[in-house]
């Protein structure tokens, strides 16, 4: 599998990258230097083998539930760029 | 053309726990903004999830009471996309191996027209995944407001096949799953407050075609009103499109309950890319049967369950059994009434009469009744041994409703005991005959009405203190 230009910019804009015109070329052989290496990998015979969802063979690990966290609005407030009624400000956005 | 419906519905239900599902921050509702996150909720750099074990045993619950697969392995993926209630850039929920799937729910439908029946809704999967934030669109000089409270709420979001036929069979459906998550704990319900919303996936087709025809789908129904009226305007709505030659596109709609009509959000193809991968940050989800016969231990009777136990233990119609045990809290409150020495089908009546009809002019649940089961036990006692009559126990009940006093204690007080000496009956019906020859001659003379009209004259001079089936019986005699 290769990706074009077009899938290399759908992607960026997917990501919110922006990658301008003339890196696109560059972006685009970098990630099908990727794609190359997982054709590699895909050459190789798993059969019997169970495909894993993780690097590690481990469980997740369960914590009870209770909720201890402190409130500490104030502290992270104090470091974002617009906050209000303590709502936290964000360019407008509507759907 | 005829025309056939399509539809399938994803339920977000609200877990009832303490604390999110990646954090220890509280999920209580209604805080000031912003004042329940903890480090993974606001995605600060490095800060990983840890999995609440409650919610996962809650997904286990609602497996168990559907009949599901409960997959000893689950993966928890990410869902990418960009929106500033969720600042992390991705939610956190579960793609290829979901916690729950399969399972199938019976539902009661009633149409708006014909008969009541039930049909079967088969599930697809039952996933777990966190809640976003809250954007607040209000004037704030040209910015939107976020609330992260909300953020990393555990959700788990049901999806049904595309079975239902109508949005009468996509209420039912709801009601019923609503019904159940309440019913074993594991979700408060509230729909006001977000705690159980509905999407549903509408096409139509034409009848007799095989393939379904393209989609639309409505989000964020919030309650079961909107989720009719948005699926009976869609359906009209997609007809008229398709007969005026256009085309579905598929798209997610809102429902605007103003007017009453769906309106575009997005076309579903470029938005809705959402690059799910597994999430580094969290291996696999393990349950052992262990844990899941323990849960198994744990689950309350469920409603279908218990609607046969009353059907057979206490004798009375499915209709009515169905009725008692759509809330866990009315079926007990039946029980006890019951078991403090009530007639089974009398307390049936009752309670879904005079009770309900009084809660919901009140807008009170039956746990709000002020009327215990006990108190209502000695009433209905009273009717069954015609201390009372049925008039009277509807103002015993009113009183009742507003007092702390027994129904003994307010038929003494208003002196309602019913006349059970039957010699002091059949003497007061013949000073009635005495003084009603000519009813008597017209009864005589073959005219049915005018026995009516006799009966009437004794109740009213026992003041209505004399049992009815009493009176009727007499005088059938005396006039023989």
């Amino acid at each position: 599998m290769s990706l074009t230009i077009d899938d290399v910019r759908r992607i960026a804009k997917l990501a919110r990258i922006a990658v301008t015109d003339d890196e696109l070329a560059a972006t685009q052989q970098q990630l099908n230097r990727i794609f190359g290496l997982i054709e590699e990998m895909r050459a190789v015979d798993t059969t019997g083998i169970e495909p894993m969802a993780h690097a590690q063979d481990v469980m997740l690990r369960l914590r009870e539930d209770m909720a201890t966290a402190p409130d500490r609005r104030a502290e992270w407030q104090a470091v974002a760029p617009a906050v209000e009624n303590g709502l936290y400000l964000v360019p407008k956005v509507i759907e | 053309m005829q025309w056939e419906v399509v539809i399938g519905l994803e339920v977000h239900a609200q877990l009832s726990t303490q604390s999110k599902i990646f954090s220890t921050a509280s999920t209580a509702f209604g805080a000031a903004p912003n004042t329940q996150t903890a480090v993974v909720d606001i995605a600060l750099p490095g800060a990983l999830p840890v999995m609440n074990k409650s919610a996962v045993e809650k997904a286990i619950r609602f497996g168990l009471a559907i009949g599901a697969d409960i997959n000893k392995k689950s993966v928890f993926a990410r869902k990418n996309y960009f929106y500033p209630d969720l600042p992390k850039g991705y939610q956190i929920s579960q793609f290829e191996l979901p916690v729950v799937e399969h399972g199938a729910i019976t539902i009661r439908v009633e149409p708006p027209k014909g008969e009541a029946y039930d049909k079967v809704v088969n599930l697809t999967r039952a996933h777990l995944e966190e809640d976003a934030g809250k954007s607040l669109h209000e004037d704030f000089h040209g910015m939107t407001g976020i609330d992260l409270n909300r953020a990393g709420t555990p959700l788990l979001e049901i999806v049904s096949e595309p079975d239902m036929r109508s949005a009468a069979e996509a209420v039912a459906y709801a009601k019923a799953l609503h019904s159940i998550v309440t019913w074993i704990g594991i979700c408060d319900g509230n729909m006001q407050e977000g705690s159980f919303r509905c999407d549903a996936n509408v096409s139509v087709r034409p009848v007799g075609q095989k393939e379904f025809g393209t989609r639309r789908e409505i989000k964020n129904l919030n309650s079961f009103k909107f989720l009719e009226q948005a699926i009976n305007y869609e359906v009209r709505w997609q007809i008229d499109q398709i007969e005026d030659g256009h085309k579905i596109v598929q798209a997610t709609v809102l429902f605007d309950p103003d007017t009453g009509e769906t309106r575009m959000m997005r076309t579903k193809e470029d938005a809705h890319d959402y690059r799910y991968f597994p999430d580094p940050d969290l291996p696999p989800l393990m349950i052992n049967d262990a844990w899941i016969e323990r849960v198994k231990g744990e689950m309350p009777e469920l409603p279908a369950a218990m609607q046969a136990r009353f059907q057979s233990q206490y004798g009375i119609p499915a209709y009515d059994a169905a009725t008692l045990t759509a809330s866990k809290a009315l079926a007990a409150y039946y029980e006890a009434t019951v078991a403090a020495g009530a007639d089974a089908k009398l307390a049936s009546n009752w309670i879904m009469g005079e009770i309900s009809a009084q809660l919901n002019r009140e807008e009170k649940s039956i746990a709000e009744c002020p009327v215990e089961a006990e108190r209502l036990a000695l009433m209905i006692k009273r009717i069954a041994d015609s201390t009372i009559n049925n008039k009277s126990a509807k103002d015993v009940l009113r009183w009742m409703w507003e007092s702390p006093k027994t129904a003994d204690e307010l038929i003494a007080e208003h002196g309602l005991k019913q006349e059970t000496d039957t010699g002091a009956i059949e003497a007061m019906i013949d000073g009635v005959l005495a003084a009603n020859a000519a009813m008597v001659e017209e009864f005589k003379s073959g005219k049915e009405k005018a026995f009516n009209a006799l009966v009437g004259q004794c109740m009213k001079a026992a003041k209505g203190k004399a049992p009815p089936a009493v009176v009727n019986e007499i005088l059938r005699k005396k006039l023989g």
